[in-house]
């Protein structure tokens, strides 16, 4: 599948996004996080900038994004207009919460509990886009029920390690986000390995011989393709560019976005001031990158059913 | 509210039966369909360079090439493929705005491209590639069934078929109600073992694909083939008199 650049970049920032809101809503609960108004003003500001962006990005490459609205209207059927609902409705605890803590200065009571729901709701947009993909049935790489954990944890991972590098700074570290970041990491990292396994063993139960119903007379193969240049499909569905690498660009993924991040996070539990500062803010941006590389190899190395009429023997 | 229309027991399926034992590979069918189309209900189909080196642009039904098999026993295939629409359609399922949708009193899937807002996630859906985005227009577009022919009443009732079955030099294409197990293309489709394709999707194709019938691999009874494939019947004699058999044989 090729894999548009508004769409990585929408999927990795709003996943960070509100992963960063849900762990701020959850984590002000708890008392973990700093109550000050600069911290709230700070954290929350930029887990809203990643989220709007990233939005925005998505809108990008539509047709038509000033229709984009008419998305809002098929939550029952349709898990993009789901995803559209879930994000539009996390912006209103977003709003309570962020109004309370940097405004007020008041994080208790209601702006708490919308801080509590802003997360659930965070977490629900995650899986919604999760879902778009994993429901898609002529994609086998998306169609597995690794596709939604995965995002999740990534979500989850990427949004602790902003936290994780937030409390750094304002110097007022606290040893369970770092663990919980930590544990975080490994489990997306765990996520995503299965997932490689998964695509890397199995492929489609669709076939030439199933797609073309020719398959009682012998093996099929494309003998002429039905016109010469490439065209919609073929630009959209049989993208191959990225994938002679994805071994090396796997790699880049597993240290930059996991591995790396990790080791750095731990550092930081054991490490003084600025030093902490440092690491756990490289480790935040790493696995930032480490994350869009993923999300490029996710689209690059899915294979969607329509290739089978163009001559690949399997997806 | 959703648009996945339910259709009831015995409700009108319109679709096609494409005849992959006479398919020629001309592909008539898709000229055709891009002529009447590009000022039909989805006009215009976009072009992009066509006389350049890139041309790219909108078909709504593509013909393929297939060989199956090995040696003697291998067949080549010609195999036109255009949207199947299916009883069970992801891309109405998956459409955010429902600008897709099938319609109830026929089983025609459309593209409504007054709300389409492109974000391709049908083309996605669809197993078969079916669906075409102009990226000119902004919207996704696809086989219409030629709906502006099939019920166009200044048309005389013979042509009311879509343009691919009206084009079609060697009645490769069938057009009807698949729905009807009493119509001349259920009929055809039980007589000759018409299929679905990637039934395992489970999208419940409507149109149907008649298999390639047995080839022949021997010479007929008659005609220069027939002759040579017999056995020299007297080796060794001499020219004349075998000229002399010949003729006297007759």
């Amino acid at each position: 599948m090729h894999p548009a650049f508004s769409v990585i970049f929408f999927t990795t920032a709003s996943g960070a996004g509100y992963g960063l809101f849900a762990l701020l809503g959850l984590g002000n609960a708890l008392g973990l996080v700093p109550a000050d108004r600069i911290f709230g003003l700070c954290s929350l500001g930029l887990a809203t900038a990643l989220i709007t962006a990233g939005l925005l990005s998505s809108t990008a490459h539509l047709g038509h994004p000033e229709r984009a609205w008419r998305a809002l209207s098929q939550w029952r059927s349709s898990w993009l207009s789901r995803e559209g609902v879930a994000a539009m409705a996390a912006y209103v605890p977003l709003a309570v919460f962020g109004i309370g803590w940097a405004i007020f200065g008041d994080v208790d009571g209601i702006f708490a509990l919308a801080g509590v729901l802003g997360a659930a709701l965070a977490c629900a947009t995650v899986y919604a886009t999760a879902m778009i993909y994993r429901s898609l049935k002529p994609i086998h790489q998306w169609h597995n029920g690794f596709v939604v954990p995965g995002y999740l944890a990534m979500a989850l991972a990427s949004g602790a390690a902003l936290l994780n590098m937030f409390v750094h700074i304002w110097g007022r570290p606290q040893l369970a986000v770092g663990v919980f970041t930590a544990v975080a990491i490994v489990v997306a990292m765990f996520a995503k390995q299965r997932y490689w396994h998964f695509i890397d063993t199995t492929k489609s139960a669709s076939t030439p011989e199933s797609a073309t119903g020719l398959g009682a007379i012998g093996k099929v193969r494309l003998f002429e393709a039905p016109h010469t240049e490439e065209n919609y499909l073929l630009k959209e569905m049989g993208y191959k560019i990225a994938r002679k690498h994805a071994a090396k660009l796997r790699a880049i993924a597993l240290n930059a976005g996991f591995r790396a991040p990790l080791a750095l996070t731990l550092l930081a539990t054991a490490l003084p001031g600025t030093l902490a500062i440092v690491a756990s803010s490289v480790a935040a941006i790493l696995l930032l990158a480490g994350l869009a590389v993923e999300r490029w190899l996710f689209f690059a190395e899915a294979k969607h059913s329509v290739m089978l009429y163009y001559g690949a023997s399997q997806v | 509210m959703t648009r996945v229309a339910v259709q009831a027991a015995g409700a009108k399926k319109l679709g096609l039966v494409i005849d992959l034992d006479t398919c020629v590979g001309c592909h008539a069918c898709a000229v055709n369909c891009k002529e009447w189309n590009s000022g039909g209900h989805s006009a215009p189909m976009t072009d992009f360079d066509p006389y350049g080196a890139n041309a790219d642009g909108v078909w709504f039904n593509r013909i393929h090439t297939f060989e199956a098999g090995e040696g003697p026993d291998s067949r080549t295939v010609h195999f036109p493929k255009s949207c199947l629409h299916c009883e069970k359609p992801a891309c109405v399922e998956v459409c955010p705005t429902g600008a897709s949708y099938k319609r109830e009193e026929d089983g025609i899937v459309l593209v409504n491209a007054d709300t389409c807002i492109g974000c391709k996630l049908c083309s996605w859906a669809c197993p078969y590639g079916a669906r075409e985005f102009d990226a000119d227009e902004g919207v996704m577009k696809k086989c219409t069934l030629c709906i502006d022919r099939i019920y166009n009443e200044n048309l005389a009732p013979e042509e009311r078929v879509p343009a691919c079955v009206s084009t079609c030099p060697a009645s490769a294409r069938h057009f009807g109600d698949l729905g009807d197990p009493q119509s001349d293309v259920s009929k055809l489709v039980e007589a000759r073992g018409g299929y679905a394709l990637m039934p395992e999707m489970g999208y419940a194709p409507v149109n149907r694909y008649l298999p390639p019938r047995a080839g022949k691999k021997t010479a007929g009874c008659t005609g220069a083939a027939a002759e040579l494939a017999k056995p020299a019947e007297t080796p060794g004699l001499h020219p004349l008199l075998r000229w002399m058999d010949k003729v006297l044989s007759r």
